[in-house]
């Protein structure tokens, strides 16, 4: 090789590198740019929310806009609303769609891939679809602005992308692990419970995780079944804090709203990143 | 203790998958019964069907007068040794060799008791409050071995447990197993597909192919006396020699030199068996030889192994030989000792008399 | 013979399975069951919301429907858009996230938060962006010489689909990044570096082994993607309510307003089995697709 073709190769290599670097700094500012403006606007005077041109480097920062909407609403209400509500169907979730993962992984049942690409098929209904026969469901049991109204249906909604994400854990489960607590003599309950339980802790965290956030962000049925203040849950507040003043919306406090309602998330995608996207991969590609 | 029999036992997934077909087989107390056969044999299947893993679609298991058939895995009182050992990873060692006694309700102090005496000869000490995790392939079996010794089961069912651990410790623990299980007044059943595992390990071998019985026999026999063609063709390293020959009068035809038959064998064609390690260089002298070109030497270390292109014919005839000698691309001269000749019939593949 | 025992672990498979079916049965069969009755009957103010069995009617009504059509039109032209940018731009992504470099770990994360937020309060920061008067957009554009005054992207009926779009975009983007690169890792680096020796280019790997391995995930996130942009919802609605004069109005939107709106409830049903129907149809076609494609993806 002579001397100046390496040249160019090494000339080559770096471009390539430089044009990398500017793809991810793109993708970084396409992520980031309009949460860190939320983030921005959240501090900023009202004047500088109001200014125009707009102010990208302000010389005040308050909190002002986080201890109104902390004065003029319920906001530690809708936040333990949202909480209470997807905490517990994630709960139900794991407990209901588990056994019925490692039934469809395991145990050989007649019309098991009926139930599976029922299960699959279920994941592709957007939930309008669902809504109307819900809010008659929620009418005659008189669950209207009670946590049951959206446990429930929160539950369900889970439920596909637990069956699905559980079963390819427990397929990757060696076999010989059931069988040798079969010949010790457990039977299956107790199997799942002591032997297997333990085994799938990884997994019921990244499971949870995925049901967690869908909970917490729902929006259509917690707008239909719940209307009484003191019930509501962050999206349906945030989102109806810009609609109750058609004049003069309070953008400070959208912002600090936002922000504080994302936060959760944002904490639990950077604590448990790896097991997002293993969760995500498990529960799409291999279903 | 209790006998182990199996009674016409079959298995079929579908018509085209039929992994056993109508195995019948006893197993005395203290025993040493392995299945030795190529993968997809049913030897796998035959154990899990023991074990009550599956369920045969005929046939019955009795362990000594109880008909297990339809009891599940944990009441049938066996245990089994897992390929992969099969340890609860979140269990300590000690709560996994106590796992099957707390099933059954045993009390502490008995349990306790028990593992020291499993632990005395396996030389567990230490290792009880590790989990599996942390322990080296060669410790986590003897742990698998301790769950099923400590149960007392009335048979054990070993499936492949040497196939995870390397050469040199593999060799080790075999002779170990043969010790600890000489002990053991109960059947034991031992699936492997490595054929010195079953030689050395066992009392008695049951060859299976394709979902048959081939031969049940001592070792010993198996190799001396192989019951069929493809018995022959398993048991024995290198593989033996498997001559499809034509006949003449009472002589198999090997190209132009004529081979005896036994007195009883009255066939147009006949397969003639012979070991490659009982081939030999004709001595000076020696009549009834043939004569055959060295087309390849393989040096094993200990032997040679020569592959022979017998003169007049295209046939390969591999023979074990000493190497203090070089085999240039020469003709030799060889012996197939008539009292090492093997005999079967081409079409149903039997051992001829 | 031998049923007993495997009876046995039938009847516990069928006890763990029976909870989640029950509960599946419950909250998605019952309901679109239900729709389908529905559907069959008038039931709105007029009838003072007492059902009244008039057959097909409904189905009729919607076929003189214009502002069904519309949304109709909206729905397509919003999920054949947005879908198709999210696949360019997360298969970019994933071809970029596949490279190593330092601080890859870190960088997923960050592509991977959009996705994560709910949806219902990233329109609220996407209605303050692209405000009007104070949006940072408009600013952005003037400061850059590219308009002159401030486009009032929401409520002007020739932008505001787009703008919607935008913003989906940005928030599932990174959801067919994530699985994309998932398909990408799984691909061995054994096949480009015989590819390569063979005397291929990178763009050559490219089409040639990339895009015809991954095509199953592909596949598999346009399939998702259809479904949940087909159905979009809390996005539209938070961000313009469906307007202006109904120019972002989905099919989602509409059968919402009719029933919580104009408590149009026999209506409301009609439109929920149709849109139930159409996906259905999609779906069943993608699927077909998907299985024929399958056979030659599985090279794992």
């Amino acid at each position: 090789m002579t001397n100046s073709s390496s040249q160019a190769s090494t000339h080559a290599l770096s471009t390539r590198r430089i044009g990398l670097a500017i793809v991810i700094l793109l993708i970084l500012i396409f992520s980031l740019a309009p949460i860190l403006w939320q983030l921005l606007t959240s501090f900023k005077t009202t004047a500088d929310i109001a200014a125009i041109p707009n102010v990208y480097f302000p010389k005040q920062l308050t909190i002002e806009h986080y201890t109104e909407i902390f004065r003029r609403q319920p906001f530690l209400r809708y936040m333990f609303n949202s909480g209470f509500v997807a905490i517990t169907s994630t709960l139900l979730c794991l407990l209901i769609g588990t056994p019925a993962a490692y039934a469809l992984a395991r145990l050989k049942l007649p019309g098991e891939q009926i139930v599976l690409a029922a299960t699959l098929i279920v994941t592709l209904f957007p939930y309008i679809l669902l809504f109307l026969g819900l809010l008659e469901l929620v009418r005659t049991f008189g669950l209207a602005n009670h946590y049951l109204a959206l446990i429930v249906p929160y539950t369900a909604m889970n439920v596909p992308l637990t069956i699905l994400v559980m079963r390819s854990f427990f397929q990757q489960l060696p076999r010989d692990l059931e069988d040798s607590a079969k010949v010790d003599g457990y039977s299956t309950v107790q199997m799942l419970l002591q032997i297997l339980m333990p085994l799938t802790l990884p997994a019921l965290v990244t499971t949870g995780i995925l049901t967690f956030i869908a909970a917490w962000n729902e929006f259509l049925f917690a707008l239909t079944f719940i209307t009484r203040e003191s019930m509501k849950t962050i999206p349906v507040a945030v989102a109806q804090l810009s609609g109750t003043a058609v004049f003069e919306i309070p953008y400070g406090a959208l912002a600090a709203a936002t922000v504080i309602g994302t936060l959760p998330l944002v904490l639990l995608l950077l604590i448990f990143q790896q097991r997002i996207v293993q969760g995500l991969t498990a529960g799409a590609v291999k279903g | 203790m209790a006998q182990l029999k199996l009674r016409a036992l079959n298995k079929t997934y579908n018509p085209q998958v039929v992994p056993l077909k109508d195995l019948s087989l006893d197993v005395q107390d203290g025993e040493f019964l392995t299945l030795l056969g190529p993968s997809g044999c049913g030897k796998s299947t035959t154990l899990r069907l023991i074990a009550g893993l599956e369920q045969p679609t005929r046939g019955e298991i009795w362990i000594g007068d109880r008909n297990v058939t339809e009891q599940a895995p944990g009441d049938r009182n066996i245990a089994m040794v897992f390929q992969s050992y099969a340890l609860y990873p979140h269990m300590t060692v000690y709560d996994n060799i106590a796992s099957g006694l707390k099933l059954r309700r045993m009390p502490a102090s008995e349990i306790r008791q028990r593992i020291e005496e499993v632990n005395r000869f396996l030389g567990l000490d230490g290792l009880l409050k590790r989990k599996p995790g942390q322990l080296s392939g060669g410790q986590r079996q003897r742990v698998a071995l301790a769950r099923a010794l400590v149960r007392r089961p009335d048979v054990f069912l070993l499936d492949e447990p040497l196939s995870n651990l390397d050469a040199l410790l593999r060799e080790q623990v075999r002779a170990e197993l043969k010790q600890i299980f000489s002990d053991q007044n109960a059947p034991i059943v031992y699936v492997t597909h490595d054929q010195t595992e079953a030689m050395t390990l066992s009392t008695r071998v049951a060859v299976l192919n394709d979902g048959y019985l081939q031969q049940l026999d001592s070792p010993k026999r198996i190799y001396t006396r192989p019951a069929n063609r493809f018995v022959a063709g398993f048991i024995g390293s290198p593989q033996m020699n498997l001559l499809p020959l034509k006949c003449d009068q009472n002589c198999a035809m090997l190209g132009r030199y004529p081979i005896p038959l036994p007195d009883r064998i009255r066939l147009p064609e006949v397969i003639l068996g012979i070991r490659p390690e009982h081939v030999r260089l004709a001595r000076p002298g020696e009549t009834s030889t043939l004569q055959g070109q060295v087309m390849l030497v393989e040096n094993l270390g200990m032997s040679d192994l020569l592959s022979v292109q017998v003169e007049g014919t295209s046939i390969g005839l591999r023979a074990l030989l000493s190497p203090d000698q070089s085999w240039g691309e020469k003709n030799i001269s060889l012996v197939l000792p008539a009292e090492s000749l093997h005999w079967f019939d081409p079409q149903t593949g039997d051992r001829l008399p | 013979m031998s049923k007993t025992l495997r009876d046995q672990e039938r009847q516990t498979g069928w006890w763990l399975l029976a909870p989640a079916v029950i509960l599946l049965l419950l909250v998605y069969a019952y309901p679109i069951g239900r729709s389908f009755w529905l559907s069959l009957f008038t039931q709105n103010l007029g009838t003072e919301l007492q059902p009244v069995f008039t057959g097909l009617n409904n189905y009729g009504r919607m076929a003189i429907d214009g502002r069904f059509w519309q949304s109709i039109g909206n729905t397509t032209l919003f999920t054949a858009i947005s879908v198709l940018l999210e696949l360019l731009l997360g298969l970019g992504t994933a071809l970029v996230l596949n490279q190593s470099f330092r601080g890859r770990g870190a960088v997923r994360t960050i592509a991977l938060l959009p996705w994560a937020l709910p949806t219902a309060l990233i329109a609220t920061t996407w209605t303050w962006i692209f405000n009007d008067q104070f949006g940072v957009w408009n600013d952005l554009l003037m400061r850059a010489g590219l308009i002159k005054t401030g486009i009032n992207w929401l409520g002007d009926p020739h932008w505001a689909l787009w703008t919607v779009i935008a913003a989906d975009v940005w928030k599932t983007t990174p959801f067919i990044a994530i699985l994309l690169l998932a398909g990408l890792q799984a691909i061995p680096n054994d096949l480009y570096e015989a590819h390569t020796l063979d005397g291929a280019s990178p763009w050559q790997n490219f089409y040639r082994i990339t895009l015809p391995l991954l095509m199953p995930q592909i596949l598999i996130a346009t399939l998702f993607r259809f479904a949940q942009a087909f159905g979009i919802f809390d996005l539209i609605q938070v961000m313009t309510g469906g307007g202006p004069g109904g120019a972002t109005e989905t099919v989602s939107i509409y059968i919402y307003a009719t029933i919580m709106r104009y408590l149009d409830f026999g209506y409301g049903a009609a439109l929920v089995v149709v849109t139930f129907l159409i996906l259905s149809l999609a779906v069943a076609i993608a699927a077909f697709w998907l299985s024929k494609l399958r056979p030659a993806g599985d090279w794992r």
